[in-house]
């Protein structure tokens, strides 16, 4: 595949994930927050149709590496590359709407761009939540309002989707069904998609590459690869790390946000989600 | 037939209801009602510029409210250690005493503070009304202009931020046009009163409406059937308008709520 598009500097960055040309790319970002160093010398890069996962403890700076690969904030040093004309689709870490703002869903789908109700229609169908249009913002649960941001940011047409923590506030049988949509998305319209998650089974399960930040790139690469990285096992801890190889199993079903089982190709439940409710069903195959 | 001076105050009234009430459910939405609090105290300081440089008192009101307006935009752009509020409390109340202690330094000058603090409606000129109606009309032409990334940044910065709207831009914007309300208000129901003009329309009016513009709209209305109440009850009773009215926004905001509790069982908060 093509390494850059035409006219665009690659100053000598790695070739990204093995899918072509970066839509985004960091080199040496270092950033600090009143003298405090938040990044450090961080490279990372998203390649066209590549789940890219962020992983890291809390305060490694994961989502102000998002807000600088998105412009939202100006590193120090280093320097950041997007595709000429790149739309980014984003998606931010759990939004709060105030009961006190009376908004609709298919108003907020058009807040900033406009669109013609049908693309909204197919966008809010798209995610699952056709049937929320006229609903109120402020009523709707977790898993229903990051679909309504996931259709909002589809309806932008976005090259790389920008996901922070995605399935925060979000059931355990709703966040599985919400990676996969995100899979699914991006089989469909070959979107890169940049992310931050908590949930190390499904990013290990889901994702094409992992950067396992702390302020500075711990590891990164194949989820293989990191979750056998002494970085990463020091990180998360042996017994945490080592759970992949026990729990790295294929479902063949999902639950959908009612409950019932759906089959599946791909994703996974972290272990003891499905306890009590569907144990006999669930196992490694 | 009503007096020419009830007249005057009537439309006063509803020129500034009519735009309190747009401004105000931004107010709500933005959790500024502090801000809102902080640009009226300031406003006596304004007076006493106003004085002090001998022009119209609206514009001193107008040149403080927006130099300490602009004080908070860089103090909070500066990552300080103290949190907003407390930034807003100190502004406040030293911008209050300021302008008492610059008022009381001038003792040449005669000032019914009274009418500054809580208004003077019932002596509204014919060139106040003009003002205020020009005024009026200027804030809301600029609140329609900015209404769309205003909206957007109210719902969520960072990803209106992110989504391209120039984010702080139209949160300063509407900072200052909050300092320009806060001028036109100050004859209306002086400067402790001024926020609740722009607060209790919006909130009442927000369990009537189903999106943010019917929210501004019904405002207005709210504001406008408050000021005609308080005056009314002002006239009869012959109670101070300025609270007359707040009074009469707040039995309106109250009404509601009963209202909107026995119809639907929505319960506020």
């Amino acid at each position: 595949m093509s390494s850059t598009r035409g006219g665009v500097n690659n100053e000598g960055a790695a070739a990204p994930g093995e899918s072509g040309r970066w839509l985004v790319a960091a080199r040496g970002v270092y950033l600090s927050f009143s003298g405090r160093p938040v990044l450090k010398d961080v490279d990372v890069e998203v390649g066209g149709g590549e789940i890219v996962t962020v992983i890291g403890p809390n305060g490694a700076g994961k989502t102000t590496l998002l807000r600088v690969l998105m412009g939202l904030l100006r590193p120090d040093r280093g320097r950041v590359q997007r595709q000429p004309g790149l739309r980014i689709g984003y998606l931010p870490q759990r939004i709060h709407v105030d009961p006190v703002m009376p908004l609709k869903v298919d108003r907020l789908m058009t807040l900033v761009r406009r669109a013609r109700p049908a693309d909204v229609a197919d966008a809010l169908a798209e995610t699952g939540v056709g049937h929320l249009r006229a609903a109120p913002v402020s009523a709707l649960s977790g898993g229903e309002l990051q679909r309504v941001l996931l259709a909002r940011a589809l309806l932008a047409r976005p090259d790389l989707l920008v996901l922070d923590e995605p399935v925060q506030g979000v059931d355990y049988a709703g966040e599985a069904a919400l990676y996969q949509l995100i899979g699914e998305l991006r089989a469909r319209r070959g979107c890169g998609v940049l992310m931050i998650s908590h949930d190390l089974h499904v990013v290990m399960a889901a994702t094409d590459r992992v950067l396992c930040l702390n302020h500075h790139v711990c590891c990164a690469g194949t989820p293989d690869a990191v979750s056998q990285h002494p970085e990463y096992v020091r990180l998360f801890g042996r017994q945490t790390a080592g759970a992949f190889a026990v729990y790295a199993h294929r479902h063949d079903h999902q639950h959908d946000l009612g409950g019932n089982p759906v089959h599946l190709q791909t994703g996974r439940l972290p272990e003891g989600s499905a306890k009590g409710r569907n144990a006999g069903e669930e196992g490694p195959a | 037939m009503m007096e020419p001076f009830l007249v005057r105050a009537l439309l006063a009234g509803l020129c500034f209801a009519a735009v309190a009430g747009p401004a105000g459910c931004f107010i709500v939405w933005r959790r500024m009602a502090y801000f809102g609090d902080t640009m009226a105290h300031s406003a006596l300081l304004g007076v006493a510029v106003g004085f002090l440089l001998a022009i119209e008192p609206m514009l001193g009101v107008l040149a403080v409210c927006v130099a300490v307006a602009m004080v908070l935009v860089v103090l909070q752009r500066s990552r300080p250690w103290l949190s907003s509020d407390a930034l807003l409390g100190i502004l406040s109340h030293s911008a209050l005493s300021f302008g008492l202690v610059a008022i009381g330094l001038m003792a040449w000058i005669r000032v019914d503070l009274l009418s500054y603090l809580f208004g003077d409606i019932l002596s509204v000129t014919a060139a106040d009304l003009w003002l205020l109606a020009g005024g009026g009309a200027i804030v809301l032409a600029l609140l329609a202009a900015i209404w769309r990334p205003l909206l957007a940044a109210s719902v969520h910065e960072d990803l209106a931020r992110a989504e391209g709207i120039p984010v702080a831009a139209v949160s300063t914007a509407f900072m200052l046009l909050v300092a320009l309300v806060v001028a036109l208000a100050m004859k209306i129901v002086g400067i402790l009163l001024v926020t609740s003009l722009l607060i209790i329309p919006a909130a009442t009016a927000r369990r009537f409406a189903r999106s943010p513009e019917t929210m501004a709209l019904i405002a207005a209305l709210c504001g406008m059937l408050a000021v005609a109440a308080g005056l009314a009850l002002s006239i009869r009773l012959d109670t101070p308008a300025g609270p007359s009215i707040v009074a009469a926004a707040a039995a309106l905001f109250a009404v509601a709520q009963v209202q909107v509790r026995r119809r639907t069982g929505i319960t506020p908060g």
